[in-house]
């Protein structure tokens, strides 16, 4: 098995993301099968190619330093679970 | 008229001239999606009311002698990815079910200025991750040629809606074949332009080195017709890219005598449907008895192209969807005491079963140990894929291959196997990975009365002959003219 059920844990855990256990076997075995299948990149001998990170040669463009109103706070806060003023509420993170 | 037939290019001339009611053409279109929708399931949200208002203003226009282009008063569908200012976009997912965007993605807005119809957000597979659209949140949608089959993934619903004429071509995005795959599967041209030819800004973000907007339609000229109107340099997208964009529709009919067309040997795989490569190889036959020259290539890389993309593509994910926290919009969790609650519980009621797989395959590659092992080695195959096409372009000037190895599956047939649904993409994948242009156009229907896509792809930039080559081809058979029963 390439990815053992603790790795999917860790893994998880880096991805915020919560797996009942009945479920956990079942998707450590499909990630397993699918690290077994991308192993094939393996057979190619790499050592002397450039990575390609991006098709395009970025750059970082300028523009003018000028405030363009794109959208209001209004708006920005229009789609929160939650919220006060102009603030996103969450669940209270300093002890008491 | 038969509107399920109708191409923008008919529907553009009947209303310059007055022939053609924007808003009867429109309530033609909602009628339809109202009696077939039900099955199809090909809209996530029909705006029913927009769409006849917009249509009256258009008509007003053209009435008054302001006709504006030939999407003017043409109705129109768009995948649930671009936004829309003050309607939902759901992505196809839980996650944001209830998000209703406070602006247009830049691909939504020049659509919009040329006067098209919006009749509504096109269902899809969540954010983008499928080849089946079965992942969607809101259902799967059926193939419009068999209500069995799947109409491929992930820009489904824009495919089937095209084929079943719910619209007159509709808006996808492609990211590793999400739109020439389900054109293919349901008997539709879609085109994937060269990665930096269409902003994205608004487009809702999967892999973003990869993802490219692109039109479904019911012929090669209408593909043509889209990209004039959404092609070209974006401020607010910095990969948009500052090149002279054509008249896409001007050289389609030039002479593609003594083209030279190439036809790369690994995209023939093994296990491929008989039914497929007779009709490609028939294809092939066509094009080549209209003058240009068949030159058998190789791009010895293609068998990695999957195993590269799976690397590269989760990894870009799992970044791109940390931003889904529950917080400032998107799904809340009703049960959370405290904020690492918050953040688990949302993501993890908010995402689906293939969404999670891929933020969990792109963490575990980008973690501390793996990152040589996977990005950076996905990201020299990268390199290598690329190279084997810039070999190519030294002898050909597009390739000729089959969209997908097989026709629409079964509904069901590939859920319980992400490797199985993951090979449905080995042919449209390595155009993404390299950054090209390609399309898929129709080339005939198998023993089961399904559709069959031809793939041609282009060099960089060069969209202008594979919508050359893909009309010359179109005009011979007129597979795109055949429609499904409904």
């Amino acid at each position: 098995m390439k990815i053992s059920k603790q790795e999917v844990l860790n893994t998880a855990e880096l991805a915020r993301l919560d797996f009942k256990d009945s479920h956990l076997e079942k998707f450590t075995e499909q990630l397993g099968r699918i690290l077994e299948y991308i192993e094939n990149l393996n057979e190619l001998n790499t050592d002397d190619i450039e990575p390609t990170f991006h098709v395009l040669e970025l750059s970082t463009p300028l523009r003018e330093d000028k405030v363009l109103q794109l959208i209001t706070s209004e708006e920005a806060l229009q789609n929160a679970p939650e919220k006060v003023d102009d603030f996103f509420v969450v669940p209270k993170v300093i002890e008491d | 008229m038969d509107i399920n037939k109708i191409t923008i290019k008919e529907a553009s001339r009947l209303i310059k001239n007055k022939e053609l009611s924007p808003v009867e053409l429109t309530k033609a279109f909602i009628e339809r999606i109202e009696t077939f929708d039900k099955n199809l399931n090909t809209y996530i949200t029909v705006l029913a009311d927009s769409a006849i208002s917009t249509a009256e203003n258009a008509e007003k226009e053209i009435m008054n002698g302001n006709y504006s282009g030939p999407l003017h008063g043409v109705p129109i569908g768009l995948k649930d990815i671009f936004v829309m200012k003050d309607v939902a976009a759901t992505c196809g997912s839980r996650m944001l079910e209830n998000f209703v965007s406070p602006y247009d993605a830049t691909v939504t807005s020049r659509i919009k200025k040329a006067g098209a119809v919006i009749l509504g957000k096109n269902n899809m597979d969540e954010f983008a991750m499928g080849s089946s659209n079965e992942t969607s949140f809101f259902g799967p949608v059926k193939n419009p040629w068999n209500m069995g089959k799947v109409p491929g993934g992930s820009s489904g619903g824009s495919a089937s809606a095209t084929a079943a004429g719910l619209c007159t071509a509709s808006l996808g995005t492609d990211t590793g074949g999400s739109i020439r795959q389900p054109a293919a599967l349901c008997g539709v041209t879609g085109l994937k332009p060269t990665y930096g030819r269409v902003s994205r800004y608004g487009m809702i973000a999967f892999a973003s080195s990869l993802d490219q907007a692109g039109p479904l339609t019911k012929s090669v000229e209408d593909a043509a017709i889209i990209l004039n109107v959404i092609s070209g340099k974006d401020d607010y997208d910095s990969t948009s890219v500052d090149v002279e964009v054509p008249d896409f529709t001007k050289n389609l009919n030039g002479d593609i005598k003594g083209m030279k067309i190439g036809i790369p040997k690994e995209y023939f795989v093994e296990g491929m449907d008989k039914d497929v490569e007779n009709a490609v190889n028939k294809a092939i036959k066509d094009i080549e008895s209209l003058g240009a020259e068949i030159i058998e290539i190789s791009l010895p890389h293609t068998k990695y192209a999957i195993s590269t993309y799976y690397i590269i593509a989760p990894c870009e994910a799992s970044s791109n969807l940390a931003r889904y926290d529950g917080v400032r919009y998107g799904y809340r969790t009703p049960d959370a005491d405290n904020l690492r609650d918050l953040f688990f519980k949302s993501r993890s009621e908010g995402f689906g079963e293939e969404v999670k797989r891929r933020i969990m395959l792109g963490t575990y590659a980008l973690s501390s140990g793996y990152y040589d092992a996977y990005y950076l080695k996905s990201q020299k195959v990268r390199t290598l894929i690329r190279e084997d096409f810039k070999n190519a372009w030294e002898a050909v000037d597009v390739i000729v291959a089959p969209t997908t190895p097989e026709t629409a599956f079964n509904i069901d047939e590939k859920t319980d196997d992400p490797i199985k649904m993951y090979l449905s993409d080995v042919l449209t994948i390595p155009c993404n990975i390299a950054g090209i242009p390609g399309l898929s156009t129709p080339c005939g229907f198998s023993s089961e009365n399904l559709p069959i896509g031809l793939q041609i792809l282009g060099k960089a930039f060069d969209e202008e002959s594979i919508l050359r080559v893909a009309h010359a081809y179109e005009k011979i058979n007129n597979w795109n003219l055949k429609t499904p029963d409904l």
